[in-house]
């Protein structure tokens, strides 16, 4: 059996679900505690996210361990914004030596866009850098200077994201190819609200084997108001929302009963693809509806390690 | 700035390109000092400021003027102002631009980042097109998920660089070498201090 209990199942063909915590603005962690004990038997593991949108926030690493002890299988988020190479491997070891085994690398929003845009960036080395980093560390052995890890080398489920939406789309699968090189081993996907594109890549994805390498979570997001759609829609970068949904949404009378419709018959949609290995949820200040949805897309009970 | 006596140094080289320590621009902010009640002691447009020996020697004649002066006011680069800082130890130096980048004109009086000096040039891998200088989180292997409809995600006046990195690999059949993995950069030669030998 893996350590990671997140790899074993996608080992083992559950079609897997994941949700993103996103920790508090604060060192208060009741509320952040509360929200996760209401999702804990809906998903399979959660991403504790690294400084979103580069707005400080308790660190990925706390809220990872804070759900690890009531029994929750974290995700410990990572991002090149703030930390070198020196850093990032570091917490990288930390992470496995309190049974933090499933990282997901991410480049980082740019820390313009955050709440402290004079701030300097790191920026030392991408994603993809990252991801071939871990893959070294945690399979070979070696640190990325070529010295030899010593006492441990640490147990990671390496992840990755893939945004099928941004520019250009050609290269997108590229860019997917180039993660699974690096020795990413699971992608989860920019939320999808434009099903006909995701299809397109995805068949993309299948057509180069890229699934056989990669277990593939389609993100879903579930829009709250029309606030958070219309901020989605034009300022938060690389989401994707059609006019068709965006309208669908604007015009509804009951706003929140519509976008719980669209989630699900997006969750329906995406399960019909090939090669995508479940899917990932960002309920942005929503996370209180993921025991609905799951529960009417069908998703319950949670498997369990065979 | 303290009221007081100041000489206005320029430069004529990237200062005047960019309209911003030319002769004309010097003697704008010459007449907007005095009116601001300063008095000008001199003015002097060097050929160009981050020449330190042929500053010196330009400077010959003004040598005295400009000690003498509260301030100096320079209108060049960081580094003119630096080469300036050094000539005038004894001297309060003003910096009057901010220096933003090593860059191109691009159109007329329309500026571009291009490099960031880092010292140790990979361009090459991307046709001759720099994502250490171009790229806001210098992203070596394609661009980031932020990139929408060509744009940056800083911002939609901004072009992302890896359009144009992919673009010119297609053009020139090269599309392969962009699809392996660039390794991390080099950061170490970006401390360089100074570099050559003395004669």
């Amino acid at each position: 059996m893996n350590v990671s209990v997140l790899e074993t199942l996608l080992n083992q063909g559950s079609f897997v679900v994941t949700a993103e915590i996103g920790p508090p603005k604060g060192s208060d962690t009741t509320l952040f505690s509360q929200k996760a004990a209401l999702i804990k038997d809906f998903a399979d593991a959660f991403n504790v996210t690294d400084n979103q949108t580069a707005v400080v926030r308790l660190s990925s690493f706390s809220g990872s361990l804070l759900i690890k002890q009531i029994g929750m299988e974290p995700i410990l988020q990572m991002s090149c914004r703030d930390r070198n190479r020196i850093a990032l491997q570091s917490d990288i070891l930390g992470a496995a030596a309190l049974g933090i085994h499933n990282i997901l690398f991410v480049t980082g929003d740019h820390q313009i866009m955050g709440n402290h845009p004079q701030s300097k960036g790191v920026f030392d080395i991408d994603s993809i850098q990252l991801i071939h980093i871990a893959k070294r560390l945690s399979k070979d052995g070696y640190f990325q200077n070529g010295e030899e890890v010593k006492r441990g080398k640490p147990t990671v489920f390496i992840g990755g994201v893939s945004n099928p939406f941004a520019s250009p789309q050609s290269y997108r699968v590229n860019r997917l190819e180039k993660k699974a090189q690096a020795g990413a081993q699971f992608i989860q996907t920019q939320s999808v609200f434009n099903l006909e594109r995701f299809a397109v890549f995805m068949d993309m994805v299948y057509e180069q084997g890229l699934h056989k390498d990669l277990f593939i979570l389609a993100g879903i997001t579930p829009i709250k108001s029309e606030k958070m759609l219309n901020r989605m829609k034009y300022h938060v970068p690389g989401v994707d929302i059609p006019d068709n949904i965006y309208n669908r949404l604007m015009n509804a009378s009951d706003f929140q009963h519509e976008s719980l419709i669209i989630t699900l018959d997006m969750i329906k949609e995406i399960q019909r693809l090939k090669g995508v290995s479940g899917i990932h949820i960002t309920a942005l200040f929503w996370e209180d509806i993921i025991p609905k949805i799951i529960k009417e897309a069908g998703l319950l009970p949670r498997p369990s390690i065979d | 700035m303290p009221l007081g006596s100041i000489y206005i140094l320029g430069c004529s080289e990237c200062a005047t390109l960019c309209k911003t320590g030319g002769k004309d621009e010097v003697e704008q902010m010459k007449q907007q000092l005095e009116s601001a009640g300063y008095t000008i002691n001199g003015t002097f447009v060097l050929d160009p400021a981050c020449h330190k020996k042929n500053s010196r020697h330009l400077l010959r004649s003004e040598l005295a003027i400009i000690q003498g002066s509260d301030h100096i006011l320079v209108l060049a680069c960081g580094d003119g102002l630096q080469v300036v800082a050094s000539l005038f130890p004894d001297n309060h130096v003003v910096s009057g631009t901010d220096t933003l980048f090593l860059g191109a004109e691009d159109k007329r009086y329309v500026f571009g980042r291009r490099c960031d000096l880092c010292g140790t040039c990979i361009a090459e891998s991307f046709n001759g097109i720099c994502p250490i200088g171009r790229c806001p989180k210098h992203m070596l292997n394609g661009p980031c998920g932020g990139a929408m409809d060509g744009h940056c995600e800083l911002s939609h006046d901004y072009p992302c660089v890896w359009l144009e990195i992919i673009e010119k690999a297609d053009k020139i059949n090269q599309r392969d070498t962009i699809r392996s993995i660039q390794p991390p950069h080099n950061w170490k030669t970006s401390l360089t201090q100074h570099i050559g030998d003395e004669e």
